[in-house]
C-alpha cells in the first residue's frame, strides 16, 4: 500500500498571502467563516484544521500595519466552538510557550481533547524579545537561547500533568470519585506542584506540532514532537529537510513514521495549465499591491521607501544593516540585507522589473500550481518520495478557498489510493496514525 | 405593572450537592464530553432562561476524593455550547488572579463572536491555598489585594474591548488598507500587577462590552461589585437581607443566588434533599440558601425577594439534570401564569435582555468631531 497523505487546512492569516480586497473575500472573525473551512475540510476527510495565535498586533516603523489582514479571534475559544460543528476534524492550534504556562495551557488542551472527543492539537511556538511581551505580566523575559529549554520543558511539564490522572472509574455505592492528579514539576524553567484538575482526556497526550526550523528546533521536534510544521515545500529542498529530521530520531528511541513532517503550501487550481498559470499571476497582484510591494521592500532595506513609486525601478541607496529592524510582530526573514538587495536588483535589471513586479517574482510563489490532475499528481510525488508525508493547506481566500481542492483534487487522491475515502479513527492521533 | 423577572441557572458538575454525582441518571464522566453541556444548555434555552454560568476555579474543584474533583475549563465549555444555541446568555467563571488580562479579554471576545452577542464572564479571584502554586508562584497575603488586582484585570480586558473602533476594518482597495488604524487604540494600562499595551487582536465584540459578572458576599467583593460589574449574584439569606445587600451593590443588576431542590410535591423535595445529604457525613450547607419545595413556593419567595429590589435570580440546581427540568418545565410556567416572566426567546443581545444600555466605545471619536 502506498503511503497515505496527510491534509490539513490553515484558516488564512494576517499576512499578505490572504487576500481581502477580492469580491469574495469574507469575514475575517465572523465564526461562520471558520465553520465553513471547517466543514469543508470535513467534507474532504481532512486530518485536521489549523489556527494560528495572535499575541499583538504587527507593526511597521512604529505604526500598526494596516496593508494584510488585521485582527482575529482567540485560537483556543474558535477550536472549541468547532468542536460543536465537526465530528472527525483534529482542531489544531499555535499556542505560544512563552504567553501561556502549563497547567492552564495543558488544562485548556486536555479541555479542548474532551470537548472534541479526542481531537485537540497544539502546535508549540515560542517568542523572545519584548514587543509581544508588552501585553503580558512578565514582559519579554525570554532570552532567545532559552526559546527551546522553554518549550521542551513545557511540553515535559505538559505531559506530566496530563498523565497524573488514571482512567476513571468511579464508584457512587463507595462515594469515590477519583484520587489522582496529584503532581510536583522541579526545573529549571518551571517549579509548580498540587493536583491538575481535569481527568484524562481521550488522546491522553493532545498531538504536538513545532514549527521551528533551526537545529534547535529540529532536535525538539525530534525529541518530543508527534509533527513538524515546515516551510520546506521545494521537492529537492523538503527531501533534504526529512532525511535529516527523519535521521535524528534514532537518538530518541524513535520510529521514523512516529513524526511527522507537514509543510504548509498554497495551490492555484485551474482547468488548463495555461489558465492555472494566468490565475496564480491575478492572486499574486492582489496579494501584493502597491502599498504592499513598498512595505515588503522596506523589511529588506529597513528603511521608510513611502516616497517609491512600486511602479518604477529599485531604490539606488543601500539598504540600512546597522539599524534596528522596523518591522515588529513576525519573525525576521531576511539575514543579509546586503546579499538580498543585490540578488533583486539582479533579477529587476535583466527582466526589467518594477518595484511590484520584482516582489511578486521574488516572495512568496504559490507552491502548487496546475490543473486538479497535475496538481494531484504533484502531492502524490512528494509524498511518495519522501519530501514530506502531507500538506498543510493555506488558502488565499477567506472562507471559500479550499472548496475547489476538495471537490477536485481530493477525490483524484483517493482514486489513486493515498487517501482515505472515510474517516478510520474519531480521534485525531488515530487519523495521523500516531501511536 | 410588576417588571418582569431575570431568570438564571448555575451549571455546575452534575450539581450543586457535593454528593449529586452519586444518584444522578448520568454517570460522573458524562460531565467531561461536550454534549452533556448542549443538551443542559438547550434545556436553559427552552425555559426562556436569560442565561447560564459556567462554575470554575483556577484549581480542581475540590481534591476529597469522594466528591468529583475534576473540571472542564468553563470558557471552552461555553464556547463548545455557543454555535448549537440561539438564544441564551452565555456567562462561564474565570480567575483574574492567576491569568493574563490580555488572554481572558480576547477568548471573552471570541465567546462573544461565537454566540453573535451572548457572552458575559463571572470574574472571580483564586485565594484558595494551593492555587499560586500550580503556577509556581508565590500567594497573595491580603484578600483585599486580589480583589484590586481583579479591579485592574476588568479594567485591562473593558479597555480591550473598546480598543478597536467598531467601524476600524475598512477593506479600502483604492489605498489598500484593511483597518484604519486611527481607529485602533493602544490601550497603555499600568497597574500595580501588571502593564498591558493593547490595542487588542480581536475587533471589537458584537456586545462592545460583553456583560461582566461577580458573586459577592462581603464588603471587599461589594465594593468590587459596584464598581466593575455589570451584574452581581449576591446570597440573601431572606427578602429583609436581600433589602440590605442591594442597598450595598448600587449600580450593576442584581440577582440572588438560591440552592433548589424542586418537586411538585414539598416533601419529595425534602426528601432528595436528605437522601444525598444522608450520603455525607453531615449535611451540606452552600454560602446561599438552599430552597426545597414546589415551584409555586419557590415562585412566592422570588417574589417577595424581588419586592425587596433583586432584579432576578440565580438558580443553582442541587441536582443535575434533574432541579434544572423543573426550573424550566415546572417553575417557568408557573411565573409565566403569574405574569412575570417572559413567554417568547429573549431577542437580542445578553446586554438588551438583561436591559443594560448598549455599550459606548471609550476611545469613539464622536460623528464629526475632529480628530485630535
Amino acid at each position: 500500500m502506498p503511503k497515505q497523505i496527510i491534509l490539513a487546512a490553515h484558516f488564512p492569516g494576517v499576512n499578505n498571502t490572504t487576500v481581502w480586497s477580492d469580491p469574495e473575500a469574507g469575514s475575517q472573525i465572523d465564526f461562520a467563516s471558520f465553520k465553513h473551512l471547517a466543514r469543508t475540510a470535513e467534507r474532504g476527510r481532512f486530518d485536521f484544521f489549523f489556527l494560528a495565535e495572535g499575541l499583538r498586533l504587527r507593526e511597521q516603523r512604529g505604526l500598526i500595519h494596516d496593508l494584510d489582514v488585521v485582527g482575529r479571534p482567540d485560537t483556543l475559544t474558535v477550536l472549541a466552538g468547532l468542536a460543536a460543528v465537526t465530528t472527525h476534524l483534529g482542531l489544531a492550534g499555535t499556542l505560544n510557550a512563552t504567553f501561556h504556562e502549563p497547567y492552564e495551557l495543558a488544562r485548556q488542551l486536555a479541555t479542548l481533547d474532551h470537548l472534541s472527543g479526542g481531537r485537540a492539537a497544539w502546535n508549540v511556538v515560542t517568542s523572545s524579545g519584548p514587543f509581544f511581551g508588552e501585553n503580558f505580566r512578565k514582559g519579554g523575559f525570554l532570552d532567545y537561547a532559552d526559546r527551546y529549554k522553554r518549550a521542551g520543558e513545557f511540553i515535559d511539564t505538559a505531559r506530566e500533568l496530563w498523565d497524573s490522572w488514571e482512567p476513571l472509574a468511579p464508584d457512587r455505592d463507595a462515594g469515590f470519585f477519583a484520587d489522582t492528579g496529584t503532581f510536583r514539576h522541579t526545573g529549571a524553567q518551571f517549579d509548580i506542584g498540587g493536583r491538575f484538575g481535569v481527568p484524562r482526556s481521550p488522546q491522553g497526550h493532545p498531538v504536538i506540532l513545532q514549527a521551528g526550523d533551526s537545529d534547535g528546533g529540529r532536535e525538539l521536534a525530534a525529541a518530543k514532537a508527534d509533527a513538524i510544521f515546515s516551510r520546506h515545500h521545494q521537492l529537492e529542498d523538503g527531501r533534504e529537510f526529512y532525511r535529516d529530521v527523519k535521521a535524528r530520531l534514532a537518538r530518541y528511541g524513535r520510529d521514523p513514521d512516529s513524526l511527522k513532517i507537514i509543510p504548509g503550501v498554497s495551490f492555484v487550481l485551474g482547468d488548463t495549465l495555461a489558465d492555472a498559470q494566468e490565475k496564480a499571476h491575478h492572486i499574486r497582484r492582489q496579494q501584493v499591491s502597491p502599498q504592499t510591494a513598498i512595505l515588503l521592500l522596506e523589511q529588506v532595506w529597513n528603511t521608510d521607501l513611502s516616497a517609491y513609486d512600486a511602479e518604477g525601478p529599485l531604490p539606488e541607496i543601500d539598504p540600512q544593516v546597522d539599524a534596528e529592524s522596523i518591522i515588529q510582530g513576525r519573525a525576521a526573514q531576511h539575514a543579509d540585507r546586503l546579499a538580498t538587495a543585490a540578488e533583486w536588483r539582479g533579477i529587476a535589471e535583466q527582466k526589467s522589473l518594477s518595484i511590484r513586479e520584482l516582489i511578486i517574482e521574488v516572495t512568496g510563489r504559490q507552491s502548487f500550481i496546475g490543473t486538479t490532475a497535475t496538481v494531484a499528481a504533484e502531492l502524490d510525488e512528494y509524498v511518495q518520495t519522501d519530501a514530506c508525508d502531507g500538506f498543510i493547506l493555506v488558502p488565499h481566500l477567506t472562507p471559500g478557498g479550499l472548496d475547489d481542492f476538495v471537490d477536485g483534487v481530493v477525490p483524484l487522491l483517493q482514486e489513486r489510493g493515498v487517501f482515505r475515502n472515510e474517516y478510520g479513527s474519531t480521534t485525531l492521533r488515530g487519523n495521523l496514525g500516531l501511536a | 405593572m410588576t417588571s418582569p423577572l431575570h431568570l438564571a441557572v448555575a451549571l455546575d458538575g452534575l450539581g450543586w450537592h457535593p454528593a449529586a454525582w452519586r444518584t444522578s441518571t448520568h454517570e460522573a464522566a458524562d460531565v467531561f464530553r461536550g454534549d452533556y453541556w448542549v443538551r443542559l444548555v438547550q434545556e436553559a434555552e427552552a425555559g426562556l432562561l436569560d442565561l447560564v454560568t459556567f462554575e470554575d476555579t483556577f484549581g480542581p474543584p475540590t481534591d476529597a476524593p469522594g466528591e468529583l474533583n475534576g473540571r472542564l475549563d468553563a470558557v471552552l465549555v461555553a464556547s463548545r455550547v455557543a454555535p448549537v444555541t440561539e438564544h441564551i446568555g452565555l456567562v462561564p467563571v474565570a480567575t483574574t488572579t492567576l491569568t493574563e488580562p490580555f488572554h481572558l479579554s480576547t477568548a471573552i471576545a471570541t465567546l462573544d463572536y461565537l454566540s453573535s452577542g451572548r457572552a458575559g464572564w463571572q470574574a472571580r479571584v483564586s485565594a484558595r491555598p494551593g492555587e499560586a502554586a500550580l503556577l509556581g508562584r508565590p500567594a497573595a497575603s491580603e484578600l483585599s489585594e486580589l480583589f484590586d488586582e481583579a479591579a485592574d484585570a476588568v479594567e485591562v480586558v473593558r479597555r480591550l474591548w473598546d480598543s478597536w473602533e467598531d467601524d476600524a476594518i475598512i477593506r479600502d482597495v483604492a489605498t489598500g488598507r484593511y483597518i484604519d488604524r486611527d481607529r485602533l487604540h493602544y490601550v497603555d494600562f499600568a497597574g500595580e500587577f501588571f502593564t498591558v499595551k493593547g490595542p487588542s487582536i480581536v475587533p471589537r465584540p458584537p456586545q462592545g462590552q460583553p456583560v461582566v459578572a461577580a458573586l459577592a458576599h462581603a464588603a471587599v467583593p461589594y465594593e468590587f461589585a459596584s464598581r466593575s460589574a455589570d451584574l452581581v449574584f449576591v446570597t440573601p439569606s431572606d427578602a429583609q437581607d436581600a433589602a440590605e445587600i442591594v442597598r450595598r451593590v448600587p449600580g450593576p443588576k442584581v440577582f440572588a443566588d438560591l440552592v433548589v431542590f424542586l418537586d411538585d410535591h414539598a416533601p419529595a423535595a425534602h426528601e432528595r434533599r436528605g437522601r444525598l445529604d444522608a450520603l455525607l457525613t453531615e449535611p451540606w450547607q452552600s454560602d446561599a440558601l438552599i430552597f426545597a419545595g414546589t415551584p409555586e413556593q419557590l415562585a412566592d419567595l422570588l417574589l417577595s425577594w424581588r419586592d425587596a429590589g433583586v432584579d432576578g435570580f440565580r438558580l443553582r440546581p442541587g441536582a443535575l439534570p434533574y432541579d434544572l427540568e423543573a426550573i424550566t418545565r415546572l417553575l417557568v410556567p408557573v411565573l409565566q401564569d403569574r405574569g412575570v416572566f417572559r413567554t417568547t426567546p429573549p431577542p437580542g443581545s445578553l446586554r438588551s435582555t438583561l436591559g443594560l444600555p448598549p455599550a459606548v466605545n471609550r476611545y469613539a471619536t464622536p460623528e464629526g468631531a475632529p480628530v485630535a
